[in-house]
């Protein structure tokens, strides 16, 4: 019998939510267990960094990796791992896009530093103390990983042949995505492994969605009790499913809230926020400035809402305050 | 302007000090970040070889309190969430409850059960979670099984693999009813100020009903496991009871009036280290209770009672320490609010010679008491007439300033904290996540092993699994770079000499494997 294919996993900056969507695929862990040789998966597995190292290159068929790229180690991990598989798969909005860890963006290290070490109400920090990465005890040295200033997406670091969207990947799109590279007759590469359409295409509500939709007021969620059955737009709540795509199973709408974007944008938009902007001039039919104001008072902070997963990914990637240094 | 250039100073420092480390890094593998999923310990000898320091390091930062201004406090509780993908709905519900108290707007009884019903499924998944895959194979293995089969493939093999899969399809199901109601189960989006999102319907709460009572009888199963495994051994019993891992600090818990755990609302009481109240408080009074201190060698804060002031790493009635999660919710409670939850309660107590325990090991025996009373609690909250009331929203209608919200995470109490400006647009977050709350006793144990086990320069390789196990207990949620599933948390130890000198060099994977290097 031939070897089984060898996958890998693993998590960079993330909140375990991706492990989880794995344990997520319950009973059906057992099939996909059996398919592979997984050789590599640290919150599960025996593993060493060495031992990937003394791997062939490109003898890992596919590595999946979750998480955004915050130090310098989760960088090296990646090129590591990038030069062991065949196949380098982006796990997960933050790999695929930054995610809501690129919000950390919008500022710097050390103005993140500044607000979680000495300002926030419970800190008492009277000398100002930070951590250090490199702090003197006894002439040795206790160390900590520093930070970049941006956080990044997976592609934004070294090659990524395919993409799981979502925060978390649902499990019918993991295991949607696993047969896929397992089946042999691959995409080409750049492939998000999920349908291209948008997520509207696809919704329950559609019959709901008027076909030229005007917007007078966006409203936000709190200041409205939504009807579980008719398209949020509609109802003048900003849901980011013109722009973003489909795949999840609609898990937000069914939970009677809005898409807010962790699919990412289909394969025909680069930017889903541009996206987004556009979409919402087209439903806005006024001319008048005033009125337009007005309209957009429902969205205070734009870009935390049409970048909420992809702000790293996007054109805009940061706020511009100090360099891309180390 | 003095504080401007301080702050310049200590970040040059800082920069200067990521150069050296870079350059050490080349000729030794720094095991501290995640990047191999390795937790760190340094330890440093004295000149007789004796321990003089050991730090557990956590090197996680992401900075959600700074990110969190700018945004409308309406999407806290699913942006918070993303601390966290194990325990996304602590964080969900803890910023849904702060809503609330930024609007000064009370939700709906349907709404409140709504949220009860969520939290209570996930608390006993989440526990479940823990006690088979995470830090259960301690026991229901054992601690000196080999290290390769303490792991949830031994626990398979140990209880059989019929059990094996009622764990898993159980857990399935109870994620199913967060799914069901709370629309997603990793970072759900039920939450508003003044209610949930959307209603449940009479043929959903038939189906919640079948799952709620098949996890009071799993629960039920869990603890006699429990008991079969635990208490059928003296050994185990005695472990637990061991100096090594006990001490004496001050324990926390939200509670009802009645002094019962509740894990979705209540008031904060703290008890001392001998047992009496010392303080039970309301949420929005927390920063006179709670401060937490700074320390270079770590990313986790250190929280502590604030009266007391910072004492150091040190335990006793003076020290301001105080700890969170299973075993000290029990602690600072005087019963349970459900009835196979009260028995289990006292069954505990009357075995480990009453309250407060302060052996670490016993929150194993308390997240199993807790198993049992989130699943008679759902089992409660599934069965009422109420559930199902389609009213689930108050319109809020005040202007927002400022809230706390307060949960007892799986993990211990979460508090978040928001000031917004009129149009509730963050100015200023502030979040204690439950395992900060324990950081300082997680510190304390790593430390207590350390001396205990190392003497004139000899390393065990025990302390490797004594050390482990000290931490593990609380289930600690580092960066969920501790989020080992199969129940080994991969370790370094390094000992270093009074000249710095690197004397030994341990390396514990995954699978139990030591290798020294």
């Amino acid at each position: 019998m031939p070897d089984k294919p060898k996958v890998a996993f693993y998590w960079c900056a993330s909140c375990g939510g991706c492990e989880e969507a794995v344990v997520d695929l319950a009973e059906k862990i057992l099939d996909v267990v059996a398919a592979v040789d997984i050789v590599f998966w640290p919150v599960a597995l025996d593993f060493k960094k060495s031992d990937v190292e003394a791997m062939e290159d490109g003898s890992i068929l596919a590595s999946f990796v979750n998480g955004a790229i915050r130090t310098t180690e989760q960088e090296e991990m990646a090129l590591l791992l990038r030069r062991k598989s065949k196949v380098l798969v982006a796990f997960g909005s933050c790999a695929h896009l930054g995610g809501i860890p690129a919000l950390a963006n919008l500022w710097d290290r050390e103005a993140i530093f500044d607000t979680a070490y000495r300002t926030t109400a419970s800190t008492v920090n009277p000398e100002g103390t930070l951590p250090q990465v490199s702090l003197a005890h006894n002439g040795d040295r206790v160390h900590l990983p520093g930070f970049y200033n941006t956080v990044r997406a997976l592609d934004q670091v070294t090659e990524v042949d395919y993409y799981i969207p979502g925060c978390a990947p649902t499990p019918n799109i993991i295991a949607g995505a696993v047969e896929t590279l397992l089946g042999g007759d691959l995409p080409p590469a750049g492939t998000v492994l999920t349908p291209d359409i948008a997520l509207c295409e696809d919704c329950p509500r559609l019959d709901t969605k008027p076909q030229e939709l005007t917007i007078e007021r966006f409203r936000r969620p709190h200041e409205v009790i939504a009807d579980e059955g008719t398209c949020l737009l509609a109802q003048g709540l900003l849901c980011m499913g013109p722009a973003t795509r489909s795949g999840c199973g609609h898990l937000c709408i069914n939970g009677n809230m809005p898409c807010t974007g962790c699919f990412g944008p289909t394969s025909k938009v680069r930017d889903q926020g541009a996206k987004y902007l556009s979409a919402i001039a087209s439903m806005l039919g006024f001319e008048d400035e005033a009125a337009i104001d007005r309209a957009l008072d429902g969205i205070p902070d734009p870009v935390g809402t049409f970048y909420r997963y992809g702000l790293a990914g996007s054109l805009l990637r940061r706020r511009k305050m100090t360099p891309v240094d180390a | 302007m003095s504080e401007e250039m301080t702050t310049q100073e200590a970040w040059h420092q800082g920069s200067q000090g990521a150069k050296a480390a870079y350059a050490r890094r080349r000729i030794t593998v720094d095991p501290i970040t995640r990047l191999e999923g390795h937790g760190k310990i340094d330890i440093f000898l004295d000149q007789a070889g004796e321990v003089e320091r050991a730090y557990f390091q956590v090197p996680e930062l992401r900075g959600f309190e700074k990110f969190a201004e700018g945004r409308p406090a309406e999407d806290m509780p699913q942006i918070t969430s993303r601390i966290c993908g194990v325990c996304p709905t602590a964080h969900h519900m803890a910023a849904t409850k702060t809503l609330d108290a930024l609007y000064k707007v009370d939700p709906p009884p349907a709404a409140k059960k709504i949220r009860e019903l969520v939290y209570s499924a996930f608390m006993a998944e989440d526990h479940l979670l823990h006690f088979y895959f995470l830090g259960g194979p301690d026991f229901v293995v054992g601690p000196e099984a080999p290290a390769a089969q303490r792991n949830i493939l031994g626990v398979i093999a140990t209880v059989g693999e019929e059990t094996g899969r009622q764990v898993i399809a159980m857990r399935r199901r109870l994620r199913e009813i967060i799914t069901m109601v709370g629309g997603k189960v990793i970072h759900p989006v039920l939450g508003l100020p003044g209610g949930v999102a959307k209603r449940v319907t009479a043929e959903q709460q038939t189906e919640i009903r079948r799952t709620a009572a098949d996890a009071v009888e799993f629960a039920r199963f869990t603890l006699d496991l429990f008991r079969k495994v635990v208490l059928g051994n003296p050994g185990y019993v005695e472990l637990i009871l061991s100096d090594a891992f006990t001490h004496r600090t001050y324990y926390m818990g939200v509670m009802d009036e009645k002094n019962r755990p509740n894990f979705y609302d209540g008031q904060i009481r703290v008890v001392s280290p001998e047992g009496g109240e010392w303080a039970k408080f309301a949420p929005a009074d927390y920063l006179d209770y709670v401060a937490e201190h700074v320390e270079p060698w770590s990313y986790v804060k250190f929280c502590y009672l604030k009266p007391f002031g910072w004492q150091g790493f040190t335990d006793g009635m003076e020290s301001g320490i105080f700890s969170v999660a299973p075993l000290a919710r029990l602690n600072a409670a005087d019963a349970m609010s459900t009835p196979l939850a009260q028995e289990a309660f006292e069954e505990m107590y009357a075995t480990l010679g009453g309250k407060p325990v302060h052996h670490t090991l016993a929150n194993h025996w308390a997240r199993v008491v807790e198993v049992l009373n989130a699943t008679e609690r759902l089992k409660e909250l599934a069965d009422d007439p109420e559930l199902i009331d389609p009213n689930v929203r108050t319109l809020p209608t005040e202007t927002p300033r400022e809230g706390v919200g307060v949960v007892e995470a799986p993990r211990g109490t979460l508090f978040h904290h928001y000031v917004t400006d009129s149009r509730g647009i963050i100015e200023k977050a502030n979040l204690i996540v439950a395992t900060q709350n324990n950081s300082a006793r997680m510190a304390m144990s790593v430390e207590k092993a350390a001396k205990g086990l190392i003497s004139k320069g000899v390393v065990s390789e025990g302390i490797l699994n004594k050390v482990e196990m000290a931490f593990r207990a609380y289930d600690p949620c580092h960066a969920c770079a501790t989020h080992s599933l199969p129940g080994s948390m991969p370790l370094v130890v390094e000992v270093h000499g009074p000249a710095g000198e690197t004397l030994s060099r341990l390396r514990r994977d995954s699978d139990g494997s030591l290798h020294r290097e």
